[in-house]
């Protein structure tokens, strides 16, 4: 099997549930994600017996541009994240009111398509091509389904697409750069470019601008929070969940290998300003009210130690990023939907409306309570492994860095703990608060099983992601 | 030649059926020709001929750009029936002329004598003005008319003076003969004069920055179906003109012409671009983004040799995301007084099809992938890259996110589901203006995902 097949299975989802009308929507759109999940598992089995699912074939003679994929380790590690979850994703908006719920779960697969093109592609327009079209969806999700009036969410949404949109056009110029030096697109050529000092730097910028719009890199941050608020929790799942590790992804994957010299001499720079973003996120959750914009910059400080992590350009830092990657997309996705979840009961984000869930809802909330953990890095949870890992390659630079990016672990205990307590803890709320149903138990219980397995056995994900990370490292030598 | 030939007895057999009484048949008629003709053009597109002394030269320069046109005049004239609905009457008269406008921007790239090129110019210039006055009641209208008479003769005056001063120097009209005279040796200063003033001629049809002024008022005024016309059929011929014009009468490009193309493209992007944030009435809005657009286009003058495909891309790109956004505006606005942002509001429930159908249009001139305008952009950045423009690119890449803010927006108002002045009755749309919405959004996503197709043309 090949990679083009999961690629089509989506599409063709996608068009499925635009098809099959409003009612079959969701389960039409549940199973094609089920097909591509099993689909992903079959090509890491696939991979791991040593057979390439990679594809290429030319698209256009001149400019030279291939249609090319490439499924080495990494990149079905992230592929099997976006197929994991777009799943769980869509099975958790099941029963919620969807105003033409055909057109909205279209643009979810349709979303995870982009996206599992842009972790696969190997041509750089081809994945400058995904990069763009993950844009469209969630533009849309977040416009027509989101929260809060129209006036409100529509300059939060629009922010955020121009931000992003500017980043990544910055990143095209990059591309064409390194076309007009190399007479191609694919990733092997870009990373035998050999380019000089000062090319290098400044096709590390125009690629910088792009990233870290989309990760989000302190001070590019700002449009994160508010999108995240005002996007449906669907899309806001997806949006933290796969879509920032896009950024975080394209770093190791493209950036950093094409890039080696202007990385290494830049390097400091960025692991400050990731630590600030760490650091800063952390201390502006503590003040949020709205638990959505609470999570959102939890995301934020974590993500600030994942790009730093993939800053190091050691072997052990990137691994930890990688590894940290997908345990935050299982754990911030298990976040979003518990917040939904108090949402659905008492028709609030507000935490200081919560308070007292706990005695009513017992399934409830430990299951929130092994989310929250992970999120904080508790040994034997997923999260851990990445976060050492990262902590581990930071040290190896310098032990400043590591010791002020551990903090993060310090202060997400704090504000985490603090907002179980506001949350969950307290005398017994006096509005009624029923506990998990079956949909609900399933997904968080699927989620919960993942971290706590993999926080115990990392090895196979380990195993999968190291020798294309050994591969870029060589690069970077 | 036979294409000419062919359009212009077309344009005959339209007025003829006037007399005979034939007015329903005039637009089917029209229609099946003008397919016929592209056939036939597009079969013979790789033949190289020259007619009647040089005059009229096919190339596939030529020939590729005169099937885009003729491609665009087939949607105009399909947009024309439900249209001119109230004067059918006189439906014959509009597609005479728009068939003769198309006979002049067929005479504009084909030329091979500087009297043909001012033909083709004039024939088309004077079918427009008619076209731009043809709503006679509305005083906007005689009010663009009359604004673009005034400057458009006196630009076609300033190139006619062009033409002369060039004609000064080589003594020939004869493009061939020009290009032999100015690669022999020193010229005398009038004819950079001449070859400047042609181009500040050409600048002004394309309405390039500084020479736009005319461009928003006339758009507004114009009737829409023109103004559709005027954007998309004659922008680009006017651009395609001022390219061969380039590539002809300055075989040797001077430093000082790059930069003053390079400084006028910044400035038509930048220019058209913020004062398109601003516009609160749609056609204004296409209007100065077509001027930014022009100020894209521009960019494949600073690479002469290798450009021609790029541009033609290009120009296919805009052209036919234009006459979908115009289809929908033509849709949207029929019998309103004026053309608001704020009446598509709402458009996402009341007509998904056309907003969808807008939506792609705008995101294609925005350069979303895998619309054709992405690619469009790409070639056009690509080649300026690698003839070492990097400030353009930068410049064209800052525009690029300038402009996609204002179309979102037009997309963010169609998409406005509270809006209480939003009329919510169901939009119904003529057949005609549905399929050449979907029509021209298809060709364009095929383009998009293949840009080969018009690419190997050139090679």
């Amino acid at each position: 099997m090949n990679v083009t097949i999961l690629l089509l299975t989506l599409l063709v989802g996608a068009i499925a549930t635009y098809i099959s009308g409003k009612k079959p929507a969701a389960k039409v759109a549940l199973l094609f994600g089920l097909v591509a999940f099993v689909e992903t598992i079959v090509l890491i089995c696939q991979h791991n017996a040593g057979t390439d699912a990679g594809y290429m074939t030319q698209w256009i003679s001149n400019p030279n541009i291939h249609i090319a994929l490439k499924a080495d380790g990494l990149a079905l590690a992230l592929t099997l994240l976006t197929t994991a979850l777009t799943p769980i994703i869509i099975f958790s908006s099941f029963g919620d009111h969807i105003e033409k719920s055909n057109i909205f779960y279209s643009l979810v697969m349709f979303m995870s398509f982009a996206m599992t093109g842009t972790f696969l592609a190997a041509d750089g327009l081809l994945y400058y091509v995904f990069w763009e079209l993950s844009l469209l969806p969630i533009y849309f999700i977040a416009l027509l389904w989101g929260n809060d009036t129209f006036e409100v969410r529509k300059k939060a949404i629009l922010k955020f697409f121009i931000y992003t949109f500017a980043g990544s056009l910055f990143m095209l110029v990059g591309f064409i750069y390194l076309y007009s030096k190399t007479g191609s697109f694919l990733l092997q050529d870009l990373y035998n470019a050999r380019l000089t000092g000062t090319e290098q730097y400044w096709v590390f910028l125009a690629f910088f601008l792009a990233y870290a719009i989309k990760i989000p890199v302190f001070p590019f941050h700002t449009w994160q929070a508010s999108t995240y608020e005002k996007a449906p929790t669907v899309g806001t799942m997806l949006l933290a969940g796969i879509m920032l590790k896009m950024g975080l992804y394209s770093v190791i994957r493209w950036q950093i290998p094409i890039t080696p010299i202007a990385a290494k001499e830049v390097m400091p720079t960025i692991l400050v300003l990731s630590i600030i973003g760490v650091v800063y996120g952390s201390i502006v959750a503590l003040k949020q009210a709205n638990i959505k914009r609470f999570f959102a910059y939890s995301s934020l400080a974590h993500v600030g130690l994942i790009a730093a992590g993939a800053y190091t350009l050691t072997l052990d830092g990137m691994k930890g990023a990688v590894l940290q990657m997908i345990a935050h997309g299982f754990v911030i996705v298990g976040l979003f939907f518990v917040g939904e979840i108090i949402y659905r009961r008492y028709q609030t984000r507000m935490i200081g409306e919560m308070g007292g869930i706990r005695q009513q809802a017992p399934k409830f909330a430990s299951i929130f309570m092994i989310l929250m953990f992970a999120s904080i890095g508790l040994p034997g949870t997923f999260s851990f492994i990445g976060e050492f890992n990262i902590l581990y390659g930071l040290s190896q630079i310098n032990l400043w860095y590591a010791v002020i990016g551990g903090t993060t672990l310090i202060f997400g205990a704090f504000y985490m703990l603090r907002m179980f307590q506001k949350a969950m803890l307290g005398e017994t709320n006096a509005k009624p608060f029923a506990d998990l149903n079956t949909k609900e138990s399933i997904i968080l219980g699927v989620l919960a099983i993942v971290i706590i397995f993999l926080g115990i056995y990392p090895k196979p994900l380990a195993d999968l992601i190291t020798p294309s990370l050994v591969e870029i490292v060589s690069y970077i030598k | 030649m036979n294409t000419l030939i062919a359009i212009g007895v077309l344009a005959v057999l339209v007025l003829i059926a006037e007399i005979i009484n034939l007015r329903k048949l005039v637009i089917p008629m029209t229609i099946i020709g003008l397919v016929g003709i592209l056939g036939y053009t597009v079969c013979n597109i790789d033949v190289e001929v020259s007619y009647y002394n040089n005059m009229f030269i096919t190339k596939k320069f030529s020939n590729a750009f005169s099937s885009l046109f003729i491609a665009l005049t087939i949607f105009l004239v399909a947009l024309s029936k439900d249209f001119y609905q109230k004067e059918f009457s006189k439906i014959s008269d509009y597609i005479s002329l728009k068939l003769f406008l198309l006979m002049g921007a067929i005479c504009m790239v084909s030329f091979g004598n500087m009297a043909m090129f001012f033909l083709g110019l004039e024939i088309l210039s004077i079918t427009l003005y008619i076209l731009c006055g043809s709503d006679r009641a509305n005083i906007k209208s005689n009010e663009a008319a009359m604004k673009y008479f005034l400057l458009g003769s006196f630009a076609s005056g300033i190139v006619l003076f062009g033409i002369a001063l060039v004609y000064g120097a080589t003594a020939s009209f004869d493009i061939s003969e020009i290009i032999t005279i100015t690669s022999q040796g020193t010229l005398p200063i009038w004819y950079s004069l001449g070859v400047v003033m042609i181009i500040i001629g050409m600048l002004f049809k394309i309405a390039a920055v500084p020479f736009h002024f005319w461009a928003p008022d006339v758009y507004q005024g114009a009737p829409t179906l023109t103004t559709a016309m005027m954007s998309t059929l004659v922008k680009v011929t006017a651009v395609a003109t001022l390219f061969k014009l380039s590539f002809h009468l300055l075989r040797q490009m001077p430093e000082g012409y790059i930069t003053a193309i390079v400084v006028i493209a910044i400035l038509t992007m930048t220019v058209g671009n913020i004062m398109a944030l601003r516009q609160e009435n749609m056609k204004r809005l296409l209007a100065y983004s077509g001027i930014s657009h022009a100020g894209f286009m521009m960019m494949a003058l600073t690479a002469l040799n290798t450009s021609a495909a790029n541009l033609f891309y290009y120009a296919t790109a805009y052209a036919i995301a234009g006459i979908a956004a115009f289809t929908v505006l033509m849709a949207v606005t029929k019998g309103k007084e004026n053309q608001l942002i704020q009446s598509f509001s709402g458009l996402g429930k009341r007509n998904p099809l056309m907003a969808i159908v807008l939506s792609i249009a705008l995101l294609s001139m925005g350069g979303i992938p895998i619309f054709a305008g992405f690619f469009g952009k790409f070639f056009l950045f690509s080649e300026a890259i690698s003839k070492g423009f990097i400030t353009l690119v930068i410049f064209g890449v800052i525009n690029s996110f300038i402009s996609i803010y204002y179309y979102l927006k037009v997309i963010i108002v169609m998409f406005t589901n509270n809006d209480e002045t939003a009329e919510e009755t169901a939009l119904s749309i003529p057949l005609s203006y549905k399929i050449v919405g979907v029509l021209a959004v298809a060709i364009n996503i095929i383009i998009g995902l293949c840009p080969s197709i018009l690419l190997n043309i050139f090679q």
